[in-house]
């Protein structure tokens, strides 16, 4: 989905403003939700997709742990967790949900170590050094191929991995496990000849964001 | 995404917080958000819906409080950016371990016991500057930095670093020569990454210990470089 979210290249956003001596949390509730939004069961596409689905003006406002509120109740309603009537009340009012895990602590204290479980394997139909141009489509679901990028060429750089697409609709971009490349994309390309002739952008593409160029 | 779901979304927080005032009877709750980053208005809800969510998760069986607790830890004292710091520092004094980093990532900072994400490492010099960002949302490298900071996840700084990075490195104190190649990293996949940062002049007779003491969050991000505190510099 073109969204608000899909911010490369944006220029009118205002300073970068830092906080100096920044806490990880700046309140009780940001700790809360930061656990809750972590801890339900779903894929972290559907999760990035329903806070990208927060109206533009409503994102652009929030801080980032209001969006994480604003998206937990649409997980919720959306994977069936709980019911309209559930939030609405904040009673469970159909008693337990079924079919979803509760994450658990030994399971938190497995996310920060070595993961030793087999890579995915796939074919790859592109190698470093290759000419290729980011395809242009503008689906309406979630994507992880940037506006900024789409129609442009660049360079494989790097074959970096085998990932599961993430993308909501996954017409033409079957397999599902595919190649990931690091693709370099030179910032003129990207921005014309106000960019700098040295610099460039790598963007992480899987192989169904590519054709050959 | 229809409107009547937006609508209900409203609604069904709104009511959701005054359920949860309505079971703890009291109706207050923390001021706590007095710090200063992009909003005009706090809504004064905040902390009730956050509580009224998590009542309703519990008692759906959809979380268990005592690992919402163990992540809160884990990310608020356990894992941070010293992490990242042992992995540059190790790299500054180890040749080998440094090859194996730029080479494969994930599995040289598995040697340090870290892991978690699928890490690429790439190295500023002086001819080549790096910067990480990630324009669709927030991706950060957690399991070798921690949290992201705010900056990293607002607004300016994920449109600006893919069109003006140069501009972006300026505003935090950094003008790189028009000779120096500045790449960005957009995180648009499961990768990760963290910058191997310049080891300064003067750090020579430093131990790793004393290195890793050196390399700051912004550093590994690509906003700032390592700087020695004068008192540190042998001539």
């Amino acid at each position: 989905m073109n969204g608000v979210h899909d911010m490369g290249g944006l220029q009118d956003m205002g300073p970068i403003r830092r906080e100096s001596d920044e806490p990880i949390f700046h309140a009780e509730w940001e700790r809360r939700i930061f656990a809750l939004f972590n801890a339900v069961d779903v894929e972290w596409p559907y999760r990035r997709h329903q806070i990208e689905l927060i109206p533009p003006a409503d994102y652009l406002r929030m801080t980032y742990y209001e969006k994480w509120l604003a998206a937990l109740p649409q997980i919720l309603l959306g994977t069936g967790m709980a019911t309209a009537a559930e939030i609405e009340s904040g009673n469970a009012i159909g008693g337990p949900s079924a079919g979803h895990h509760a994450l658990t602590v030994a399971e938190v204290a497995t996310w920060n170590v070595p993961d030793t479980s087999p890579k995915l394997t796939a074919t790859a139909h592109f190698q470093a050094g290759q000419r290729v141009r980011a395809r242009n489509m503008n689906p309406l679901g979630h994507t992880r191929l940037p506006r900024y990028v789409r129609g442009k060429i660049g360079t494989i750089a790097r074959d970096s991995d085998v990932e599961a697409v993430q993308d909501s609709d996954t017409q033409g971009l079957a397999p599902k496990e595919q190649h990931v490349y690091s693709v370099r994309f030179a910032a003129r390309e990207l921005w014309g000849e106000q960019a700098s002739p040295r610099d460039s952008v790598y963007v992480d593409m899987w192989e169904g964001y590519l054709e050959s160029a | 995404m229809t409107t009547t779901r937006r609508d209900l979304l409203t609604v069904a927080l709104t009511a959701a917080a005054g359920a949860a005032v309505a079971r703890d009877g009291s109706g207050t709750q923390a001021a706590d958000h007095d710090h200063e980053h992009d909003h005009q208005t706090v809504p004064s809800d905040l902390a009730l819906r956050v509580k009224a969510l998590e009542s309703l998760m519990v008692a759906k069986g959809l979380v268990d409080p005592a690992a919402l607790d163990a992540l809160i830890d884990t990310y608020e004292h356990k894992i941070g950016p010293r992490r990242g710091a042992q992995v540059v520092a190790r790299a500054w004094m180890d040749r080998n371990f440094k090859q194996r980093l730029l080479t494969d990532a994930t599995t040289a900072i598995a040697e340090l016991g870290y892991g978690g994400d699928t890490m690429i490492v790439v190295e500023n010099t002086a001819a080549i500057h790096n910067l990480v960002v990630c324009t669709l949302c927030s991706c950060y490298p957690w399991a070798t930095l921690g949290l992201p900071p705010v900056w990293y996840k607002s607004a300016a700084y994920r449109s600006r670093s893919v069109i003006d990075p140069r501009g972006v490195l300026r505003e935090f104190g950094l003008s790189l020569g028009e000779h120096v190649e500045v790449r960005v990293w957009d995180s648009t996949a499961d990768l990760r990454y963290l910058v191997l940062p310049e080891r300064p002049a003067g750090t020579e007779h430093m131990t790793e210990e004393e290195l890793a003491a050196l390399v700051t969050r912004d550093a590994m991000v690509g906003v700032a470089k390592v700087a020695v505190p004068q008192s540190r510099v042998h001539a």
